[in-house]
Protein backbone atom coordinates (compact mmCIF):
# COMPACT_ATOMS: atom_id res chain seq x y z
CA UNK A 1 0.00 0.00 0.00
CA UNK A 2 1.19 3.51 -0.78
CA UNK A 3 -0.23 7.04 -0.37
CA UNK A 4 -0.35 8.78 -3.75
CA UNK A 5 3.04 8.46 -5.45
CA UNK A 6 4.92 8.07 -2.15
CA UNK A 7 6.91 5.01 -1.10
CA UNK A 8 5.20 1.73 -0.28
CA UNK A 9 4.12 1.87 3.37
CA UNK A 10 3.17 -1.80 3.58
CA UNK A 11 4.42 -4.72 1.52
CA UNK A 12 4.54 -8.49 1.87
CA UNK A 13 1.83 -8.31 4.53
CA UNK A 14 0.09 -11.64 4.66
CA UNK A 15 -2.17 -12.78 7.47
CA UNK A 16 -5.59 -14.18 8.25
CA UNK A 17 -7.69 -13.48 11.32
CA UNK A 18 -9.84 -16.30 12.58
CA UNK A 19 -13.40 -15.22 13.47
CA UNK A 20 -13.59 -14.47 17.18
CA UNK A 21 -9.83 -14.04 17.57
CA UNK A 22 -8.07 -11.32 19.58
CA UNK A 23 -4.80 -9.80 18.36
CA UNK A 24 -2.56 -6.95 19.36
CA UNK A 25 -1.04 -5.03 16.48
CA UNK A 26 2.39 -3.91 17.60
CA UNK A 27 5.47 -2.31 16.13
CA UNK A 28 7.51 0.87 16.32
CA UNK A 29 6.06 4.25 15.41
CA UNK A 30 5.84 4.68 11.65
CA UNK A 31 5.83 0.93 11.03
CA UNK A 32 2.45 1.19 9.27
CA UNK A 33 0.02 0.10 12.00
CA UNK A 34 -2.47 2.87 11.29
CA UNK A 35 -2.14 2.28 7.53
CA UNK A 36 -2.88 -1.42 8.00
CA UNK A 37 -5.93 -0.55 10.10
CA UNK A 38 -7.09 1.93 7.42
CA UNK A 39 -6.92 -0.85 4.87
CA UNK A 40 -8.88 -3.12 7.20
CA UNK A 41 -11.66 -0.63 7.88
CA UNK A 42 -11.87 0.10 4.13
CA UNK A 43 -10.84 3.74 4.26
CA UNK A 44 -8.18 2.94 1.67
CA UNK A 45 -7.89 0.53 -1.19
CA UNK A 46 -4.60 -1.36 -1.53
CA UNK A 47 -2.40 -0.29 -4.45
CA UNK A 48 -1.75 -3.99 -5.01
CA UNK A 49 -2.54 -7.27 -3.31
CA UNK A 50 -5.71 -8.91 -2.07
CA UNK A 51 -7.94 -8.20 0.92
CA UNK A 52 -10.71 -10.62 1.75
CA UNK A 53 -13.15 -9.44 4.40
CA UNK A 54 -16.20 -11.40 5.52
CA UNK A 55 -15.57 -13.76 2.57
CA UNK A 56 -15.70 -10.87 0.09
CA UNK A 57 -12.81 -9.87 -2.16
CA UNK A 58 -12.67 -6.12 -1.59
CA UNK A 59 -11.11 -5.40 -4.99
CA UNK A 60 -14.05 -6.91 -6.85
CA UNK A 61 -16.81 -5.80 -4.47
CA UNK A 62 -18.86 -3.00 -6.09
CA UNK A 63 -18.41 0.36 -4.38
CA UNK A 64 -22.07 0.65 -3.38
CA UNK A 65 -21.82 -2.64 -1.43
CA UNK A 66 -18.85 -1.49 0.66
CA UNK A 67 -20.93 0.52 3.21
CA UNK A 68 -22.70 -2.71 4.18
CA UNK A 69 -19.31 -4.30 4.93
CA UNK A 70 -18.13 -1.19 6.82
CA UNK A 71 -21.13 -1.48 9.12
CA UNK A 72 -19.78 -4.83 10.28
CA UNK A 73 -16.57 -3.12 11.41
CA UNK A 74 -16.25 -1.00 14.54
CA UNK A 75 -13.37 1.44 14.71
CA UNK A 76 -11.88 3.22 17.71
CA UNK A 77 -9.73 6.02 16.38
CA UNK A 78 -6.57 7.17 18.09
CA UNK A 79 -7.82 10.76 18.15
CA UNK A 80 -11.43 9.66 18.92
CA UNK A 81 -12.96 11.59 16.00
CA UNK A 82 -16.09 12.49 17.94
CA UNK A 83 -18.39 15.07 16.37
CA UNK A 84 -18.29 18.12 18.62
CA UNK A 85 -21.57 19.57 17.33
CA UNK A 86 -23.51 16.45 18.37
CA UNK A 87 -24.34 15.27 21.88
CA UNK A 88 -22.64 12.24 23.36
CA UNK A 89 -25.86 10.28 22.76
CA UNK A 90 -26.01 11.29 19.09
CA UNK A 91 -22.34 10.46 18.63
CA UNK A 92 -22.83 6.96 19.98
CA UNK A 93 -26.06 6.46 18.02
CA UNK A 94 -24.50 7.58 14.72
CA UNK A 95 -23.67 4.11 13.28
CA UNK A 96 -27.24 2.95 13.95
CA UNK A 97 -28.70 6.10 12.39
CA UNK A 98 -26.49 5.66 9.32
CA UNK A 99 -27.72 2.07 9.08
CA UNK A 100 -31.30 3.35 9.03
CA UNK A 101 -32.53 2.27 12.49
CA UNK A 102 -35.57 4.10 13.91
CA UNK A 103 -34.94 7.03 16.26
CA UNK A 104 -36.68 5.47 19.27
CA UNK A 105 -34.83 2.19 19.05
CA UNK A 106 -31.40 3.70 18.45
CA UNK A 107 -31.91 6.09 21.37
CA UNK A 108 -32.73 3.17 23.66
CA UNK A 109 -29.63 1.25 22.52
CA UNK A 110 -27.35 4.28 22.90
CA UNK A 111 -28.69 5.08 26.38
CA UNK A 112 -28.20 1.51 27.51
CA UNK A 113 -24.64 1.37 26.19
CA UNK A 114 -23.70 4.75 27.65
CA UNK A 115 -24.96 3.59 31.04
CA UNK A 116 -22.83 0.46 30.67
CA UNK A 117 -19.67 2.50 30.02
CA UNK A 118 -20.47 4.80 32.95
CA UNK A 119 -21.57 7.88 31.02
CA UNK A 120 -25.27 7.89 31.84
CA UNK A 121 -24.93 11.39 33.31
CA UNK A 122 -23.27 12.80 30.21
CA UNK A 123 -25.65 11.74 27.45
CA UNK A 124 -26.62 15.24 26.41
CA UNK A 125 -23.15 16.72 26.95
CA UNK A 126 -20.99 17.83 24.05
CA UNK A 127 -17.76 15.85 23.64
CA UNK A 128 -15.67 19.02 23.99
CA UNK A 129 -16.36 19.20 27.73
CA UNK A 130 -15.45 15.55 28.44
CA UNK A 131 -12.13 14.34 29.80
CA UNK A 132 -9.81 12.21 27.67
CA UNK A 133 -10.97 9.03 29.35
CA UNK A 134 -14.64 9.91 28.88
CA UNK A 135 -14.09 10.70 25.22
CA UNK A 136 -12.35 7.38 24.85
CA UNK A 137 -15.35 5.57 26.29
CA UNK A 138 -17.72 7.47 23.98
CA UNK A 139 -15.54 6.49 21.03
CA UNK A 140 -15.58 2.86 22.11
CA UNK A 141 -19.33 2.91 22.68
CA UNK A 142 -19.81 4.28 19.16
CA UNK A 143 -17.54 1.55 17.77
CA UNK A 144 -19.40 -1.29 19.44
CA UNK A 145 -23.02 -0.14 19.37
CA UNK A 146 -23.82 -1.93 16.14
CA UNK A 147 -22.33 -5.19 17.46
CA UNK A 148 -19.58 -5.30 14.82
CA UNK A 149 -18.05 -8.58 13.70
CA UNK A 150 -14.63 -6.94 13.62
CA UNK A 151 -13.41 -4.29 16.07
CA UNK A 152 -10.31 -2.30 15.21
CA UNK A 153 -8.80 0.03 17.78
CA UNK A 154 -5.90 2.37 17.14
CA UNK A 155 -4.04 3.09 20.39
CA UNK A 156 -7.25 3.02 22.44
CA UNK A 157 -5.30 3.30 25.70
CA UNK A 158 -3.03 6.09 24.54
CA UNK A 159 -4.91 8.87 26.30
CA UNK A 160 -5.99 7.20 29.53
CA UNK A 161 -4.27 6.16 32.73
CA UNK A 162 -3.33 2.55 33.45
CA UNK A 163 -6.44 1.87 35.51
CA UNK A 164 -8.81 2.96 32.76
CA UNK A 165 -6.64 1.24 30.15
CA UNK A 166 -7.06 -2.01 32.02
CA UNK A 167 -10.84 -1.53 32.23
CA UNK A 168 -11.00 -0.83 28.51
CA UNK A 169 -9.07 -4.00 27.74
CA UNK A 170 -11.47 -6.01 29.90
CA UNK A 171 -14.33 -4.40 27.96
CA UNK A 172 -12.75 -5.52 24.69
CA UNK A 173 -12.32 -9.02 26.09
CA UNK A 174 -16.01 -9.12 26.99
CA UNK A 175 -16.88 -8.18 23.42
CA UNK A 176 -14.47 -10.79 22.14
CA UNK A 177 -16.24 -13.42 24.23
CA UNK A 178 -19.46 -12.41 22.48
CA UNK A 179 -17.83 -13.34 19.16
CA UNK A 180 -16.30 -10.07 17.94
CA UNK A 181 -12.90 -10.37 16.27
CA UNK A 182 -10.60 -7.78 17.79
CA UNK A 183 -7.39 -6.11 16.64
CA UNK A 184 -5.85 -3.50 18.92
CA UNK A 185 -2.90 -1.41 17.80
CA UNK A 186 -0.92 -0.43 20.87
CA UNK A 187 2.49 0.47 22.25
CA UNK A 188 1.51 -0.51 25.77
CA UNK A 189 3.92 -3.41 26.53
CA UNK A 190 2.48 -3.85 30.02
CA UNK A 191 -0.99 -4.51 28.66
CA UNK A 192 0.29 -6.79 25.92
CA UNK A 193 2.14 -8.97 28.36
CA UNK A 194 -0.67 -8.90 30.89
CA UNK A 195 -3.31 -10.17 28.44
CA UNK A 196 -0.99 -12.37 26.40
CA UNK A 197 -3.00 -12.40 23.15
CA UNK A 198 -1.18 -13.19 19.86
CA UNK A 199 0.56 -10.26 18.20
CA UNK A 200 0.76 -8.99 14.67
CA UNK A 201 4.19 -7.42 14.59
CA UNK A 202 4.80 -4.77 11.97
CA UNK A 203 8.25 -3.46 11.22
CA UNK A 204 9.61 -1.76 8.09
CA UNK A 205 6.30 -2.36 6.36
CA UNK A 206 6.50 -6.14 6.85
CA UNK A 207 4.33 -8.22 9.16
CA UNK A 208 5.04 -11.27 11.27
CA UNK A 209 2.69 -13.13 13.60
CA UNK A 210 3.77 -13.94 17.15
CA UNK A 211 1.93 -16.62 19.08
CA UNK A 212 0.03 -15.91 22.27
CA UNK A 213 2.15 -15.38 25.33
CA UNK A 214 1.48 -16.42 28.88
CA UNK A 215 -1.30 -14.40 30.46
CA UNK A 216 -0.08 -12.22 33.32
CA UNK A 217 -1.82 -11.44 36.58
CA UNK B 1 -41.26 27.98 8.94
CA UNK B 2 -38.43 26.95 6.66
CA UNK B 3 -37.00 24.80 9.41
CA UNK B 4 -39.76 22.38 8.51
CA UNK B 5 -37.97 21.53 5.30
CA UNK B 6 -34.69 20.69 6.97
CA UNK B 7 -34.16 17.18 8.20
CA UNK B 8 -31.85 16.50 11.13
CA UNK B 9 -28.23 16.73 10.07
CA UNK B 10 -25.10 14.94 11.24
CA UNK B 11 -23.07 17.57 9.44
CA UNK B 12 -22.72 20.98 11.15
CA UNK B 13 -24.10 22.75 8.08
CA UNK B 14 -26.17 25.14 10.22
CA UNK B 15 -23.02 26.94 11.33
CA UNK B 16 -21.64 27.50 7.82
CA UNK B 17 -21.21 31.09 6.68
CA UNK B 18 -22.84 30.12 3.37
CA UNK B 19 -26.09 29.65 5.27
CA UNK B 20 -26.23 33.38 5.87
CA UNK B 21 -25.62 34.64 2.33
CA UNK B 22 -27.05 31.87 0.11
CA UNK B 23 -30.70 32.92 0.65
CA UNK B 24 -29.86 36.49 -0.37
CA UNK B 25 -28.04 35.33 -3.49
CA UNK B 26 -31.01 33.14 -4.38
CA UNK B 27 -33.36 36.05 -3.62
CA UNK B 28 -31.43 38.27 -6.02
CA UNK B 29 -31.46 35.58 -8.71
CA UNK B 30 -35.18 34.92 -8.31
CA UNK B 31 -35.92 38.65 -8.32
CA UNK B 32 -34.06 39.21 -11.60
CA UNK B 33 -35.48 36.05 -13.17
CA UNK B 34 -39.03 36.98 -12.11
CA UNK B 35 -38.72 40.45 -13.65
CA UNK B 36 -37.26 39.05 -16.86
CA UNK B 37 -39.91 36.33 -17.04
CA UNK B 38 -42.70 38.81 -16.32
CA UNK B 39 -41.36 41.07 -19.08
CA UNK B 40 -41.20 38.09 -21.41
CA UNK B 41 -44.80 37.11 -20.70
CA UNK B 42 -46.15 40.67 -20.88
CA UNK B 43 -44.40 41.31 -24.20
CA UNK B 44 -45.68 38.00 -25.54
CA UNK B 45 -49.21 39.09 -24.71
CA UNK B 46 -48.64 42.54 -26.18
CA UNK B 47 -47.31 41.09 -29.42
CA UNK B 48 -50.26 38.77 -29.88
CA UNK B 49 -52.67 41.63 -29.04
CA UNK B 50 -51.05 43.91 -31.61
CA UNK B 51 -50.81 41.12 -34.16
CA UNK B 52 -54.42 40.12 -33.62
CA UNK B 53 -55.61 43.73 -33.77
CA UNK B 54 -53.80 44.63 -36.94
CA UNK B 55 -53.93 41.45 -38.97
CA UNK B 56 -57.04 41.46 -41.16
CA UNK B 57 -57.39 45.22 -40.94
CA UNK B 58 -56.27 48.06 -43.20
CA UNK B 59 -56.52 51.83 -43.06
CA UNK B 60 -57.42 53.83 -46.12
CA UNK B 61 -56.39 57.47 -46.20
CA UNK B 62 -58.25 59.93 -48.42
CA UNK B 63 -56.43 63.28 -48.62
CA UNK B 64 -58.62 66.38 -48.69
CA UNK B 65 -58.85 67.79 -52.24
CA UNK B 66 -57.41 71.23 -52.88
CA UNK B 67 -59.15 73.85 -55.06
CA UNK B 68 -57.83 74.50 -58.53
CA UNK B 69 -56.01 77.61 -57.47
CA UNK B 70 -54.47 75.64 -54.60
CA UNK B 71 -55.59 78.07 -51.92
CA UNK B 72 -58.30 76.21 -50.03
CA UNK B 73 -59.41 72.73 -49.11
CA UNK B 74 -62.65 71.61 -50.66
CA UNK B 75 -65.22 69.15 -49.35
CA UNK B 76 -63.83 65.61 -48.98
CA UNK B 77 -67.18 63.90 -48.30
CA UNK B 78 -67.97 62.86 -51.90
CA UNK B 79 -64.54 61.21 -52.28
CA UNK B 80 -65.00 59.38 -48.98
CA UNK B 81 -68.46 58.21 -50.02
CA UNK B 82 -67.08 57.01 -53.36
CA UNK B 83 -64.21 55.18 -51.62
CA UNK B 84 -66.61 53.50 -49.19
CA UNK B 85 -68.74 52.42 -52.10
CA UNK B 86 -65.76 50.88 -53.91
CA UNK B 87 -64.43 49.24 -50.78
CA UNK B 88 -67.76 47.70 -49.76
CA UNK B 89 -68.10 46.27 -53.23
CA UNK B 90 -64.90 44.23 -52.77
CA UNK B 91 -65.66 40.58 -51.91
CA UNK B 92 -62.79 40.38 -49.40
CA UNK B 93 -63.94 43.40 -47.37
CA UNK B 94 -66.13 42.60 -44.37
CA UNK B 95 -66.66 46.19 -43.28
CA UNK B 96 -65.49 49.66 -44.18
CA UNK B 97 -66.25 52.65 -41.95
CA UNK B 98 -65.03 56.19 -42.12
CA UNK B 99 -63.78 57.67 -38.86
CA UNK B 100 -65.95 60.51 -37.63
CA UNK B 101 -64.57 63.98 -36.89
CA UNK B 102 -64.78 63.29 -33.14
CA UNK B 103 -62.88 59.97 -33.53
CA UNK B 104 -60.20 61.82 -35.48
CA UNK B 105 -60.02 64.46 -32.76
CA UNK B 106 -59.61 61.69 -30.14
CA UNK B 107 -56.73 60.22 -32.15
CA UNK B 108 -55.03 63.60 -32.36
CA UNK B 109 -55.67 64.49 -28.75
CA UNK B 110 -52.37 63.18 -27.35
CA UNK B 111 -50.49 65.54 -29.68
CA UNK B 112 -52.81 68.52 -30.10
CA UNK B 113 -54.73 68.51 -26.85
CA UNK B 114 -58.49 68.64 -26.50
CA UNK B 115 -58.92 71.89 -28.45
CA UNK B 116 -61.63 70.59 -30.81
CA UNK B 117 -61.65 73.81 -32.86
CA UNK B 118 -58.07 73.37 -33.98
CA UNK B 119 -58.68 69.83 -35.22
CA UNK B 120 -61.77 71.03 -37.11
CA UNK B 121 -59.76 73.69 -38.95
CA UNK B 122 -56.90 71.41 -39.96
CA UNK B 123 -56.97 69.92 -43.52
CA UNK B 124 -56.86 66.37 -42.15
CA UNK B 125 -57.22 63.42 -44.53
CA UNK B 126 -60.24 61.21 -44.03
CA UNK B 127 -59.51 57.76 -42.57
CA UNK B 128 -61.45 54.61 -43.36
CA UNK B 129 -61.10 51.56 -41.17
CA UNK B 130 -61.33 48.45 -43.34
CA UNK B 131 -61.96 45.01 -41.82
CA UNK B 132 -61.07 42.17 -44.15
CA UNK B 133 -63.03 38.97 -44.47
CA UNK B 134 -60.04 36.91 -45.44
CA UNK B 135 -56.64 38.50 -45.29
CA UNK B 136 -55.17 35.96 -47.70
CA UNK B 137 -57.52 36.96 -50.48
CA UNK B 138 -56.73 40.65 -50.60
CA UNK B 139 -53.62 42.77 -50.17
CA UNK B 140 -52.84 46.44 -49.76
CA UNK B 141 -51.39 46.86 -53.29
CA UNK B 142 -54.42 45.22 -54.95
CA UNK B 143 -56.88 47.30 -52.95
CA UNK B 144 -54.95 50.49 -53.61
CA UNK B 145 -54.96 49.98 -57.42
CA UNK B 146 -58.74 49.41 -57.38
CA UNK B 147 -59.28 52.44 -55.15
CA UNK B 148 -56.87 54.81 -56.92
CA UNK B 149 -58.87 54.53 -60.14
CA UNK B 150 -62.05 55.70 -58.35
CA UNK B 151 -60.53 58.10 -55.79
CA UNK B 152 -57.23 59.60 -56.96
CA UNK B 153 -54.71 60.09 -54.17
CA UNK B 154 -56.20 57.44 -51.86
CA UNK B 155 -53.61 55.29 -50.11
CA UNK B 156 -53.96 51.95 -48.34
CA UNK B 157 -51.85 50.98 -45.32
CA UNK B 158 -51.91 47.42 -44.02
CA UNK B 159 -49.51 48.41 -41.12
CA UNK B 160 -47.27 45.49 -42.11
CA UNK B 161 -44.05 47.49 -42.32
CA UNK B 162 -44.63 49.14 -38.95
CA UNK B 163 -45.75 45.88 -37.33
CA UNK B 164 -42.79 43.95 -38.74
CA UNK B 165 -40.33 46.44 -37.30
CA UNK B 166 -42.11 46.47 -33.95
CA UNK B 167 -42.21 42.68 -33.83
CA UNK B 168 -38.50 42.51 -34.62
CA UNK B 169 -37.79 44.88 -31.76
CA UNK B 170 -40.03 43.00 -29.37
CA UNK B 171 -38.64 39.59 -30.33
CA UNK B 172 -35.13 40.96 -29.71
CA UNK B 173 -36.20 42.16 -26.27
CA UNK B 174 -37.80 38.75 -25.65
CA UNK B 175 -34.54 37.03 -26.57
CA UNK B 176 -32.62 39.27 -24.16
CA UNK B 177 -35.14 38.53 -21.39
CA UNK B 178 -34.89 34.78 -22.05
CA UNK B 179 -31.09 35.07 -21.97
CA UNK B 180 -31.35 36.87 -18.61
CA UNK B 181 -33.50 34.03 -17.21
CA UNK B 182 -30.96 31.46 -18.43
CA UNK B 183 -28.01 33.46 -17.08
CA UNK B 184 -29.69 33.85 -13.71
CA UNK B 185 -30.37 30.09 -13.58
CA UNK B 186 -26.74 29.48 -14.50
CA UNK B 187 -25.56 31.86 -11.78
CA UNK B 188 -27.79 30.11 -9.22
CA UNK B 189 -26.40 26.71 -10.20
CA UNK B 190 -22.80 27.98 -10.05
CA UNK B 191 -23.45 29.50 -6.60
CA UNK B 192 -24.88 26.25 -5.23
CA UNK B 193 -21.96 24.24 -6.68
CA UNK B 194 -19.47 26.62 -5.07
CA UNK B 195 -21.22 26.57 -1.70
CA UNK B 196 -21.66 22.80 -1.72
CA UNK B 197 -18.01 22.26 -2.56
CA UNK B 198 -17.03 24.65 0.22
CA UNK B 199 -19.24 22.65 2.60
CA UNK B 200 -17.71 19.38 1.46
CA UNK B 201 -14.26 20.78 2.00
CA UNK B 202 -15.11 22.31 5.40
CA UNK B 203 -16.68 19.12 6.71
CA UNK B 204 -14.26 16.67 5.14
CA UNK B 205 -13.48 15.07 8.53
CA UNK B 206 -17.13 14.46 9.39
CA UNK B 207 -17.85 13.12 5.91
CA UNK B 208 -14.86 10.80 6.09
CA UNK B 209 -16.09 9.52 9.49
CA UNK B 210 -19.63 8.95 8.19
CA UNK B 211 -18.11 7.12 5.22
CA UNK B 212 -16.04 4.86 7.47
CA UNK B 213 -18.95 3.94 9.72
CA UNK B 214 -20.93 2.81 6.69
CA UNK B 215 -22.90 5.79 5.39
CA UNK B 216 -24.01 5.49 1.78
CA UNK B 217 -23.23 8.48 -0.45
CA UNK B 218 -26.97 9.09 -0.63
CA UNK B 219 -27.16 9.52 3.19
CA UNK B 220 -24.55 12.31 3.08
CA UNK B 221 -25.96 13.89 -0.09
CA UNK B 222 -29.42 14.13 1.47
CA UNK B 223 -28.08 16.39 4.20
CA UNK B 224 -26.61 18.82 1.68
CA UNK B 225 -29.65 18.73 -0.59
CA UNK B 226 -32.06 19.35 2.31
CA UNK B 227 -30.07 22.41 3.26
CA UNK B 228 -29.97 23.65 -0.35
CA UNK B 229 -33.75 23.17 -0.67
CA UNK B 230 -34.52 24.98 2.58
CA UNK B 231 -32.21 27.92 1.86
CA UNK B 232 -33.38 28.04 -1.77
CA UNK B 233 -37.03 28.24 -0.73
CA UNK B 234 -36.27 30.91 1.82
CA UNK B 235 -34.30 33.05 -0.66
CA UNK B 236 -36.78 32.31 -3.45
CA UNK B 237 -39.72 33.52 -1.36
CA UNK B 238 -37.90 36.77 -0.54
CA UNK B 239 -36.97 37.30 -4.21
CA UNK B 240 -40.51 36.57 -5.41
CA UNK B 241 -42.04 38.93 -2.86
CA UNK B 242 -39.73 41.76 -3.92
CA UNK B 243 -40.42 41.04 -7.60
CA UNK B 244 -44.19 41.01 -6.98
CA UNK B 245 -43.95 44.42 -5.28
CA UNK B 246 -41.86 45.79 -8.16
CA UNK B 247 -44.23 44.42 -10.81
CA UNK B 248 -47.23 45.74 -8.89
CA UNK B 249 -45.62 49.19 -8.81
CA UNK B 250 -44.78 49.09 -12.52
CA UNK B 251 -48.32 47.95 -13.33
CA UNK B 252 -49.67 50.92 -11.40
CA UNK B 253 -47.43 53.34 -13.33
CA UNK B 254 -48.35 51.73 -16.68
CA UNK B 255 -52.04 52.03 -15.76
CA UNK B 256 -51.66 55.78 -15.28
CA UNK B 257 -50.32 56.16 -18.85
CA UNK B 258 -53.62 55.04 -20.32
CA UNK B 259 -53.99 52.49 -23.07
CA UNK B 260 -53.78 54.67 -26.20
CA UNK B 261 -50.17 53.80 -26.86
CA UNK B 262 -49.65 50.41 -25.30
CA UNK B 263 -51.55 47.18 -25.15
CA UNK B 264 -52.16 46.02 -21.55
CA UNK B 265 -48.86 45.03 -19.92
CA UNK B 266 -50.42 43.38 -16.86
CA UNK B 267 -50.11 39.67 -16.02
CA UNK B 268 -52.98 37.22 -15.78
CA UNK B 269 -53.59 34.78 -12.88
CA UNK B 270 -51.92 31.92 -14.75
CA UNK B 271 -48.85 34.04 -15.37
CA UNK B 272 -48.68 35.03 -11.69
CA UNK B 273 -48.93 31.35 -10.83
CA UNK B 274 -46.04 30.65 -13.17
CA UNK B 275 -44.00 33.39 -11.49
CA UNK B 276 -44.87 32.01 -8.06
CA UNK B 277 -43.47 28.65 -9.22
CA UNK B 278 -40.10 30.30 -9.85
CA UNK B 279 -38.84 30.11 -6.21
CA UNK B 280 -39.80 26.45 -6.08
CA UNK B 281 -38.09 25.78 -9.40
CA UNK B 282 -34.92 27.56 -8.28
CA UNK B 283 -34.95 25.71 -4.93
CA UNK B 284 -35.39 22.37 -6.71
CA UNK B 285 -32.60 23.20 -9.16
CA UNK B 286 -30.41 24.11 -6.16
CA UNK B 287 -31.29 20.85 -4.43
CA UNK B 288 -30.52 18.78 -7.52
CA UNK B 289 -27.27 20.66 -8.06
CA UNK B 290 -26.18 20.10 -4.45
CA UNK B 291 -26.97 16.39 -4.72
CA UNK B 292 -25.14 16.03 -8.04
CA UNK B 293 -22.08 17.87 -6.67
CA UNK B 294 -21.92 15.77 -3.48
CA UNK B 295 -22.48 12.46 -5.27
CA UNK B 296 -19.77 13.29 -7.79
CA UNK B 297 -17.29 14.24 -5.07
CA UNK B 298 -18.06 11.24 -2.87
CA UNK B 299 -17.67 8.88 -5.82
CA UNK B 300 -13.94 9.59 -5.59
CA UNK B 301 -13.80 8.08 -2.08
CA UNK B 302 -12.91 4.36 -1.85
Amino acid sequence: MRYGVGPEVLHDVNFALAPGSFHFLVGPSGAGKSSLLRLMYLAHRPSRGLITLFDRDIATTPRHELPELRRKIGVVFQEFRLLDHLSVLDNVALPLRVAGMGEKQLKDYAEELLSWVGLADHMQARPAILSGGQKQRVAIARAVISRPKLLLADEPTGNVDDKIALRLLYLFEELNKLGTTIVIATHNEALISRFGHPQLHLENGELSVRAAGKRGA
Amino acid sequence: MFGLFESRSDLPLRTDASRRFLPWLVALNVYLAALALAGLMALGDAVSAWDKGLTGAMTVQIPAPVSKDGDRVTDNAPRVARALEVLRAQPGVAAANALSRSEMAALMEPWLGSAGGLVAELPLPALIDVQLRDSAGINAEGLQSVLAAAVPGATVDDHKKWLDRLLLLIHSVELVAAAVVLLVAGAAIATVIFITRTGLSLHQDVISLLHVIGAQDDYIAKQFQSQALALGLKGGAIGFLLAALTLGGLGLLAGRLGSQFLPPLSLGPLQWLLLAGLPLAVALIGMATARFTVMRTLARLP
